[in-house]
């Protein structure tokens, strides 16, 4: 699978982008709505005019037309023909590339088998499910066999548990066929999860490009370091390997028990979001559960941002205003601090 | 339950049906409307039919104004769809000719005759092409607007999937465009009949008409009421042919869009 070369790419909003994606790279890119992250995959796949130069490999795009590309491309907005079967809308790119009716069954067998569809064969989008959808516009991009997967929101509007499926199986498909990927998605969770390496965009500039642990640790500037969340880092002392997969760290007079991949824990990355503040003490066991002081607290739009001493730890919590107001806290006052286990992230 | 209300949704359109039709003959049986002979029963109209059947003279009539329709009406409707097509996909066709067509299009078609009778004069090719211009004018607007409004998204998807422009016009624009083809051509199946029928009464001495007009001038009112049955009759036909091949073409899927 080729690699994939940005040099001063612009168009719009999309200013100067130079970007190197590897060799069958999950390239993944967020960004807040309005940031050019679809016009950069428009770019890519040729179906929009710019400036700059695109390679493919070591081939320059920039007079090929999109058809010739070889990129397979999953629109946010999916664009299944509406006239066609499932079976028909896969085979879809197959009898352009003018295969053998027995090679094109063959294929869309293949790929329905894949994304797990095939009782759906005769079925027309419009009767199916939104996950359903998502699916059969996944197998048609893969159909013709693209050197390069563009994925533009493929778990949008979804719902919670549906897209946490469609990621797993997503993410198998790609493993499995060893394609470069690029994939838009403005939420982190999904990014962290799937990506080799994670590009923020804001304002038609890429502003970091890193792995997603550098991405949290280390934001290279406010507006990467807001979407991020702004989560607590915390300095770990001493990390003690506990049975069944779990390992407790110290940082400072905060005790923590997180899960344990075996890696030695250093830093951790708490976003505010997951640290929950309470004025009585939650019921529960005590893990993870620590006593502070109230330093300072700030309203914005629908949340109230909570700055809470822990010892010499300040840690900054996010409560929805609703929740916040059912609480009697004030600056000064002594609260109870719970972190949710389950976000925790940590490096070496 | 179901079985009588489905019962109940079957006759719904049928009593006001059958209770015109015995108000009609009502009416005319017992000369309820001033005058006997502007009102004839529906029992002598059908009597009427029967003997204009039987003697040739409405299937003579018919099958002038019918082949006139059926002519005029095909050969518009592909040359408005052909040239539809080509303004709707082709920016600078679209720009070239959309200001003709939208001057010529609001022109009723019965407005050309008088022009017709001089250029064309009053033979088969009159009607002929007063029902080419009435066909052709509405299918070319509702063609380029069915093309034109093909979600672009469609256009690119099958762009990147490898398809060439003309695959992509016809794999994708054209049968996504069907719906909008299919009201431009419904529309006009019906009007063409109506059309046909006020040409043959001004200008053609043939033709369902012309036979309205001599039953006019012999004061046969029960004629008169057999052509306007026939007429209405043909409109409905040929509406319903166009609604049964949408259904057939676009049913699958557009019902469900």
């Amino acid at each position: 699978m080729p690699d994939i070369k940005l040099v001063n790419v612009g168009r719009h909003i999309c200013k100067n982008i130079n970007l190197h994606i590897y060799d069958r790279e999950i390239f993944v890119i967020v960004g807040p709505t309005g940031a050019g992250k679809t016009t950069l995959l428009n770019i890519i796949a040729g179906i929009t005019d710019y400036s700059g130069n695109v390679y493919i490999g070591d081939v320059c795009m920039d007079k090929v037309s999109p058809k010739k590309r070889g990129i397979g491309y999953m629109f946010q907005g999916l664009a299944l023909f509406p006239h066609l079967t499932v079976e028909e809308n896969i085979a879809f790119g197959l009898k352009a590339l003018k295969m053998k009716t027995d090679a094109i069954k063959e294929r869309v067998d293949f790929l329905m088998d894949m994304m797990r569809i095939k009782h759906l064969s005769h079925r027309y989008p419009q009767t199916l499910s939104g996950g359903e959808k998502k699916r059969v516009a996944l197998a048609r991009s893969l159909a013709p066999s693209p050197q390069v997967l563009l994925l533009d929101e493929p778990t949008s509007s979804l719902d919670h548990q549906t897209a946490k499926y469609l990621r797993i199986e997503l993410i198998g498909v790609l493993k499995k066929l060893g394609i470069t990927t690029i994939y838009i998605t403005h939420d982190l969770r999904e990014a962290d999860e799937i990506a080799d390496r994670i590009a923020f965009m804001a304002n038609g500039r890429i502003e970091q490009v890193s792995t997603p642990k550098e991405f949290f640790f280390n934001p290279k500037n406010d507006s990467v370091s807001q979407f991020v969340g702004m989560p607590n880092i915390l300095e770990c002392t001493q990390s003690r390997v506990l049975a069944s997969g779990l390992v407790e760290v110290t940082s400072g007079e905060m005790r923590m028990i997180l899960p344990y991949d075996g890696t030695n824990i250093k830093k951790i990355a708490i976003p505010p979001e997951d640290i929950f503040v309470s004025d009585v003490m939650p019921p529960g066991p005590g893990l993870n559960r620590f006593t502070g002081i109230v330093e300072n607290i700030t309203r914005s739009n629908s949340t109230v941002r909570i700055k809470v001493l822990v010892g010499k730890n300040r840690l900054l919590a996010e409560l929805p205003e609703a929740a916040f107001d059912e609480l009697s806290i004030e600056e000064g006052s002594n609260v109870y601090v719970v972190i949710k286990l389950r976000r925790l992230r940590y490096v070496e | 339950m179901k079985d009588r209300v489905k019962y109940i949704h079957s006759i719904t359109g049928t009593i006001p049906v059958i209770v015109f039709l015995i108000l009609w003959e009502i009416v005319g049986r017992f000369n309820l409307f001033p005058g006997q002979f502007f009102f004839p029963p529906f029992t002598a109209v059908l009597k009427e039919f029967y003997h204009l059947s039987v003697n040739g003279v409405l299937g003579k009539n018919f099958v002038s104004s019918f082949t006139r329709v059926v002519i005029g009406l095909v050969s518009g409707s592909i040359a408005g769809i052909f040239v539809g097509i080509v303004m709707g996909w082709k920016d600078i066709a679209n720009k070239a000719l959309s200001p003709i067509i939208s001057l010529l299009y609001p022109i009723p078609a019965l407005g050309w005759l008088p022009l017709l009778m001089l250029w064309i004069g009053i033979n088969e090719m009159l009607p002929i092409t007063i029902i080419f211009i009435c066909s052709f004018f509405p299918v070319v607007y509702n063609t380029t607007t069915g093309i034109r409004n093909v979600d672009r998204q469609y256009i690119l998807a099958a762009e990147t999937l490898g398809a060439s422009s003309l695959e992509t016009l016809f794999k994708v624009v054209i049968p996504l465009a069907l719906p909008n083809i299919f009201t431009g051509l419904k529309l006009e199946a019906g009007m063409a009949w109506r059309v046909i029928i006020a040409a043959e009464m001004v200008a053609i001495p043939t033709g369902i008409g012309a036979l309205l007009m001599q039953a006019e001038s012999l004061v046969r009112v029960d004629i008169i009421m057999v052509c306007l049955i026939v007429l209405s009759f043909m409109c409905l036909i040929f509406e319903k042919t166009f609604a049964i091949a949408e259904r057939y073409m676009v049913g699958r899927w557009s019902i469900h869009a």
